[in-house]
């Protein structure tokens, strides 16, 4: 035979033996998986891995950082489907209750039940977005809510002042009046998404008395509530809105304030924390005030990121371990000592706030991030009560499609090529069929 | 008159070129930026350059990720060769019976979206015990290239003068020497197209990686993606990462040029 005909053959031998090796892992040692998503805070959680490792011989953690898409496509399909890979993943809290009610994560309420790890102290609207049934499915690593930062200098020079608790008039009329040709009086998200437009237009609707659907999951997207409220985010952004909104988000807003585009940004309250960066040109310049409302007395969100273990993980005992260690108190004091205060995960335990050392790092916004993560109501954030947990989302697995086909249609009509209307209408028949998925 | 024709053919050239270079030339630039010069609103062609995002790439351990990319592009690569040169020999030089419901039952196979089959093959690759097997992950990669390096094969090998295999034929060649030292050296060219097409699809195939593997297996688009960030500042970083990732193709393709070039053009003119 040919020797390049053998060399092939071998090729194919080597390839196809590959495919049949079953990985062993090594007697006694455990290497936990954990699926998460690419930010600050998780990157500095892997750095200081090696602390649990030193105090947990026999457990090492690989992480796998992904893009968000990326995270909720694998974390999805591996945890639907039982097969395994990841002794531990990131999920949103929209997943939470969820996977929790579907039993495809671990009930962490007896393992969290011992003092040390005090799981009462952690912000109570947060702890019943992770629960279903008072069994809790998940930890939060961190969270936070929507606030409004504007920028001092800006307002001040127009002779422009805002209320800790402003209106949404009261914001309209300062961002009119501060808006001009080469600074937009407020940058709001525009981008079609349901975790980039309507995270902020959900808000909007529900202080406007509006909601997604109703206690018997009739959609309300076309009802006068709703559509007054659209109305009233696209003709704030028409008239004193960034330019080219649709294709704004969180990134997007976030450098327009801190190159002085914009004077004021409605947005995630970790937003903050880069404001007031070292690096940042807008330093020390910020204002921060709660959400604007309108009917409601909050109006801001409530999102975490968290930490759960799959039902299915052969090593559920190590895994926990590891959560337990990268929300506890310890672990905030370690990234204070080690990273610096002003890394500490945020909007997780009320302790945090308490540390001397983290208030002066985060005086600027630490105050307030507590004060509106308190006091939203997840169970009913809105003017009338609703069939599901959550305040920028409606915890259904139909709501990531729902979503975001009715913020394409919100951008149609914020991009002027139809009526807001027309947009709610239409969205109304795509979200009334998810509510029927419901009864 | 003709030269002002040529010169503006030239100048239409050039600007098509600098079009399509410049997204690449940006990528480069701003591998060397801060985030925040990256990020600026206003486009920075001055600044200061850093090795900050290459040296970000170390940290996360980009070469582990390079390495299993290299190995599913390779082995697939092999793969599809080993298995579409006899399919095409069959279907055009020595043709079997029924040639084009052969040629349209392997490019049916690609009717269906990856979407499509996702599910099952992550059971199948669950059942099996090979999710987050690169060689696993190199066997779908193969196939499904291989529908697509059959059908250029086949329009490559359909160029080999049928007098020359006749001549080698009366001359005593046996089927090995037919195709080893006949056929091949002929259609060397298109070979190294296929295989650099397929080296390509497989280099920066993106849905199965992120689905099929996990903590070893992981390819690198999947990375490159992972330093998208909702929530912060990440295009130089990003930029940086795309480098890298994109030097070993575009050197395989500039060393493989000549051959490229012929091979591409084979099967243009019958």
């Amino acid at each position: 035979m040919n020797n390049k005909v053998k060399a092939l053959i071998a090729i194919v031998v080597v390839a196809i033996a590959g495919v049949v090796v079953v990985q062993q892992q090594s007697g006694g040692d455990v290497t936990l998986t954990l699926a998460t998503v690419n930010n600050g805070q998780m990157k500095d959680m892997e750095s200081l891995k090696s602390e649990f490792e030193a105090d947990n011989p026999g457990i090492k953690v690989n992480f796998q950082v992904m893009e968000e898409g990326d995270l909720r496509s694998a974390v999805t399909s591996d945890v639907a489907n039982k097969a395994g890979q990841y002794d531990i993943v990131t999920i949103g809290a929209y997943e939470v209750p969820q996977w929790g009610a579907n039993g495809w994560l671990t009930d962490l309420t007896s393992d969290l039940a011992d003092d040390a790890y005090d799981v009462g102290d952690i912000l109570p609207p947060v702890k019943d977005a992770l629960s279903v049934d008072g069994m809790q499915y998940a930890v939060p690593f961190y969270g936070e809510s929507s606030i409004l930062m504007y920028n001092k200098e800006i307002l001040d020079a127009k002779g422009v002042k805002l209320s800790n608790n402003p209106t949404w008039n009261e914001v309209a009329a300062a961002a009119k009046k501060v808006n001009s040709a080469n600074t937009a009086g407020i940058c709001l998200r525009g981008k079609p998404g349901w975790g980039d437009l309507f995270a902020p237009l959900t808000t909007v609707v529900q202080t406007f008395g509006g909601t997604w659907y109703d206690m018997n999951w009739d959609a309300k997207v076309n009802a006068p509530e709703f559509v007054q409220a659209v109305t009233f985010y696209k003709d704030l952004l028409a008239s004193a809105g960034q330019k080219d909104p649709v294709s704004y988000s969180f990134n997007e807003c976030l450098t327009a304030l801190k190159t002085g585009k914009v004077a004021m940004w409605y947005d995630a309250s970790v937003a903050a924390s880069m404001l007031e960066a070292d690096d940042s040109p807008v330093k020390g310049k910020m204002g921060y005030a709660h959400a604007p409302v309108a009917k409601t007395k909050e109006a801001g969100w409530l999102w975490s990121w968290n930490l759960a273990v799959p039902a299915n993980t052969q090593n559920k005992e190590a895994a926990v371990k590891f959560i337990k260690w990268a929300t506890s108190k310890e672990y905030h004091n370690l990234v204070g000592t080690k990273l610096g205060w002003s890394l500490v995960p945020p909007g997780a335990r009320t302790s945090t706030y308490s540390i001397p050392e983290y208030k002066e790092a985060a005086a600027a916004y630490a105050p307030i991030t507590l004060e509106v993560m308190s006091a939203v109501n997840p169970k009913q954030p809105g003017v009338n009560p609703q069939p599901w947990v959550g305040i920028q989302y409606v915890a259904i697995p139909e709501f990531q499609d729902v979503g975001n086909q009715v913020a394409q249609l919100v951008a149609d009509a914020i991009a002027g090529r139809i009526t807001v209307k027309e947009a709610l209408d239409k969205g109304q028949v795509i979200a009334q069929a998810a509510g029927d998925a419901q009864k | 008159m003709k030269s002002t024709k040529a010169t503006l053919i030239t100048g239409a050239t050039w600007i098509i070129a600098v079009t399509y270079f410049f997204p690449v030339a940006w990528m480069f630039i701003n591998s060397f930026k801060t985030e925040n010069d990256a990020a600026s609103l206003t486009p920075k062609f001055i600044f200061t350059p850093t090795l900050e995002g290459f040296s970000r790439l170390a940290d996360r351990g980009m070469v582990d990720y390079l390495t299993n990319s290299l190995m599913a592009s390779v082995i697939s690569t092999a793969l599809v060769l080993l298995l579409a040169i006899p399919a095409a020999y069959a279907l055009s030089v020595r043709p079997i019976v029924k040639v084009q419901d052969a040629l349209f039952f392997f490019i049916s196979t690609r009717f269906m979206p990856a979407a499509a089959s996702i599910l099952p093959l992550f059971i199948i690759f669950k059942n099996l015990r090979v999710l987050d097997n690169i060689f696993a992950l190199s066997l779908v990669y193969a196939a499904m290239n291989l529908p697509i390096a059959i059908w250029m094969m086949r329009s490559f090998l359909s160029e080999v003068p049928h007098e020359v295999i006749e001549a080698s034929r009366i001359d005593g060649a046996n089927f090995e020497t037919e195709l080893w030292s006949v056929v091949l050296p002929i259609v060397l060219p298109g070979i190294a197209a296929v295989a650099l097409i397929c080296f390509i699809f497989s280099w920066n195939e993106y849905f199965f990686s992120v689905l099929l593997t996990s903590a070893n297996a992981k390819t690198t688009p999947p990375f490159l993606a992972s330093f998208v960030d909702g929530r912060g500042q990440f295009l130089a970083v990003l930029s940086a990462a795309s480098t890298v990732a994109a030097l070993p193709v575009i050197l395989a393709g500039w060393f493989a040029q000549k051959q490229l070039v012929r091979g591409l053009a084979m099967g243009a003119v019958k």
